[in-house]
């Protein structure tokens, strides 16, 4: 089972693990353009979010990876508007999604887009349940704010709606309070009550960290099935290049609140540039084969008040360079065609490749 | 390593797949550990009983990794309790039901002396590294308070000492005067390990230590307990639901299901032919190291069953994709482990390849799923 027949040929098309094919569409749903969020701390500005440009397609799986603190969460909270002032401010950029700037938009207008158009799965399911209230209450909530319906007519979407993350026993789940179900079964709920609005776009922030890998799987295949039924883009948040995978069609990989690389999944894994996105490919460990020592990155992610100037990597980055270059701050260049990568001499050992297209 | 007497092992009972090889430190047989769970009511005189662990025997020899594996629930933190001495293998919380050898000698056999010598050489460094520390503390107390609890070192041989362990897992010495909450995840659980390493332990019992941290600083962590063992030649007993950290740290694997082992061996001949369709469902479900990886989704109905009132005899007979047949061998008692390879044994089950299964008949299509 755990073997090299596991690799798929290329082109080769038999759906093994039930995930589909890909769902990716032409129509762009969303889009940030230069999105900057800064909060004010007392050890200064911190760019949590610091110039992030991307787009995501209908039916498109797009991860965001990046350690703890790179400024994914803080990404995903801009765009659902939901940033903290202060001590936190969207400070500059655009977010389009389908086809008009949501920052430009009074709050009540986004209050439909939020739990609409857009809505966010997040990591820990207690967090977004309220333990006093039952399924029914909170999920019929979440429908009767985008849908206006009450009564009976309710009652059978919240059934409806739990069906389709495939809860079982729907109709007795309904009436059960958070505590009275199993973790994967929360994380469910929290699914029904994110899709319950038929949104164009999912934000899942790391929904499956806690669980167990049964079902994790199964959670994530859920996923896959949602949006090959409804067609949503999907942004999902991860520290794991494994659930990257499994799941997604393009990453775009975060540090120190900005995009070192972006790229086609089989294009990151086959064909990484930036040291940074080698390293977090590297240190997933393989089930696969017995590995020798593990690749590690040295050190720790920034503190995003204290960034060195120019290339936030360098610090960590395995490659020789000169101070200096370290001093240039670096930009996201398309090197290939849809392949971004950052490009610094410290963190890019192929610079020299591609050094015509900056001008440092 | 110090000259010491070569250990008799002849008091400890025999068990498969356990030998006295290699000196075991710790030697588990048979153990239990059953919970009642209807304590103010039981209803017409039945009691029902949270089996959390329920027969667990396995050796854990100097210088090697054991690991337990399997979905939550399935009684891995209650075994390591029980070596731990934290919990009493029981099953009606009185009586002592199997036992644990500590280097050939039953625990509660020990003298003053031999318990002592114990408890300075099984040591643990738990899963969460935000509340393992003691907040108030400062990283060298907390280092140190082992040594202030079973040593006569001084105030300054101490922080001498703790000092040195904070080097040896890569932290900085001067950083001893600062507080847990200064420090990241994974600086937090080196320092759990600096402190787990103060008594220079023979065996450490990490429970789920790489579970909460990104997956690079994982990759840091493994790679430092797998030096410190190499450098001490320390012994552990690795819990994880993650099949590569596994794969990656452990010599030999128990898979528990229910409380039950499934499949134990060496750790290489089980993922070389995984034979229980439990083992084959969480490879299965294990994320892969290329998006080019795709392997055969092994879909088990429903959810980890509850561990109260389990079947008496086969435990996996709830949760097994297919029909349980009436020619089936284990409903009342408890399988036996069986030998299917060099160092390699599985329950005597309806559910192994060994009994002549395809594994593709186990492969069921999501909608099946649902129902
Ligand atoms: N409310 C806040 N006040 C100050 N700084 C914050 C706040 N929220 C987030 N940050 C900063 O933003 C950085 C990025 O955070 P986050 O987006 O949560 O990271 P990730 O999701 O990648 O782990 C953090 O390291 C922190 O410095
Ligand atoms: N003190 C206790 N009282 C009652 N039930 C317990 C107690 N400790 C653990 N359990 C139960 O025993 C089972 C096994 O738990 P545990 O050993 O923690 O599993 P694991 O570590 O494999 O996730 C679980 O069902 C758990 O709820
Ligand atoms: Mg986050
Ligand atoms: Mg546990």
């Amino acid at each position: 089972m755990v073997n090299k027949s596991d690799i798929k040929k290329n082109g080769e098309s038999v759906d093994r693990d039930g995930f589909g094919p890909s769902t990716v569409q032409d129509e762009v749903v969303l889009e940030l353009k230069n999105l900057q969020t800064h909060f004010t701390t007392k050890w200064g500005t911190v760019k949590a979010c610091d110039g992030v440009s991307y787009a995501v397609k209908k039916g498109e799986t797009l991860g965001v990876v990046g350690e703890s603190g790179s400024g994914k969460s803080v990404t995903a909270l801009s765009i659902m508007r939901l940033i903290q002032s202060p001590p936190g401010m969207i400070a500059g950029g655009e977010v389009i999604l389908n086809g008009r700037n949501i920052l430009e938009l009074s709050e009540k207008e986004m209050t439909k887009v939020r739990g609409g158009e857009i809505s966010m799965i997040l990591q820990d399911p207690m967090q977004a349940l309220n333990p006093v209230f039952d399924i029914n209450n909170q999920v019929g909530e979440a429908i009767g704010i985008h849908q206006k319906v009450k009564g009976k007519t309710r009652w059978n979407k919240v059934v409806d709606a739990l069906r389709k993350v495939r809860i079982p026993a729907p109709e007795m789940r309904a009436r059960d309070y958070p505590h009275q179900l199993s973790g994967g079964m929360r994380q469910r709920v929290v699914g029904a009550i994110g899709i319950s609005s038929n949104p164009s776009v999912i934000i899942a922030d790391e929904p499956t960290t806690s669980l167990d890998v049964t079902i994790q799987a199964a959670y994530l295949r859920l996923l896959k099935q949602i949006q090959s039924e409804t067609g949503a883009a999907i942004i999902f948040i991860t520290h794991d290049f494994g659930i990257v995978a499994k799941m997604c069609d393009r990453v775009a990989v975060m540090y120190a609140g900005r995009i070192v690389e972006m790229a086609d999944v089989r294009e990151i894994f086959n064909n990484p540039l930036h040291e940074y996105t080698k390293a977090l490919i590297g240190s997933v460990t393989k089930l696969e084969e017995k590995t020798g020592r593990l690749p590690q990155i040295e050190g720790q992610p920034p503190l995003l008040y204290n960034l060195p100037p120019g290339d936030a990597f360098a610090p960590r980055s395995p490659l020789k360079y000169d101070e200096k270059d370290a001093l240039i701050r670096p930009e996201l260049v398309e090197v290939e065609q849809d392949h971004f990568v950052q490009l610094s001499r410290c963190s890019v050992a192929d610079f020299d490749k591609y050094k015509d297209k900056v001008s440092y | 390593m110090t000259t010491e007497e070569k250990k008799d092992y002849s008091k400890v009972g025999s068990a498969v797949g356990c030998s006295n090889d290699g000196d075991p430190i710790i030697q588990v047989r048979n153990i239990r550990k059953w919970y009642q769970v209807n304590k103010s009511i039981p209803i017409f005189g039945k009691v029902d009983w949270l089996k959390a662990v329920d027969d667990v025997s396995f050796d854990v020899p100097a210088g090697k990794t054991i690991g337990l594996v399997g979905e939550s629930g399935c009684g891995k933190t209650t075994t390591a309790k029980m070596v731990l001495g934290l919990e009493n293998p029981s099953t009606d919380g009185e009586t002592e039901v199997g036992e644990i050898f500590f280097q050939g000698e039953n625990v509660n056999d020990l003298t003053a002396a031999g318990k002592r010598e114990m408890r300075r050489s099984v040591q643990a460094v738990f899963q969460d590294p935000w509340s393992s520390l003691n907040p108030r503390m400062r990283v060298n107390t907390i280092i140190s308070e082992p040594l202030e609890i079973n040593t006569t070192m001084t105030k300054k041989e101490r922080d001498v000492r703790a000092g040195d362990l904070l080097a040896e897992v890569g932290l900085n010495p001067y950083q001893g005067n600062l507080y847990p909450h200064e420090f990241s995840g994974g600086q937090r659980q080196r320092i759990g390990i600096a402190r787990a390493l103060a008594l220079n332990p023979k065996l450490i019992v990490l429970d789920e230590p790489v579970s909460a941290l990104d997956v690079s600083i994982r990759a840091q962590i493994m790679n430092l307990l797998v030096d410190l063992q190499n450098e001490h030649d320390l012994a552990y007993i690795l819990i994880a639901h993650n099949l590569a950290t596994v794969r990656y740290m452990c010599h030999r694997t128990a898979v528990m299901y229910l409380g039950v082992v499934q499949e134990y061996g060496d750790t290489e001949e089980i993922f070389a032919h995984p034979t229980h369709l439990y083992t084959n469902a969480l490879i299965s479900a294990a994320l892969p190291s290329h998006p080019d990886i795709e392997r055969d989704e092994i879909v088990l109905p429903g959810e980890v069953v509850s561990p109260v009132n389990p079947p008496a005899g086969d435990v996996f007979m709830t949760r097994t994709p297919l029909p349980v047949r009436k020619n089936h061998k284990y409903t009342k008692e408890r399988p036996p482990l069986i030998e299917v390879g060099k160092d390699h044994y599985v329950v005597e089950t309806p559910w192994s390849t060994v009994t002549g299964h395809d594994l593709s008949e186990f492969r069921l299509s999501v909608d099946q799923e649902m129902k």
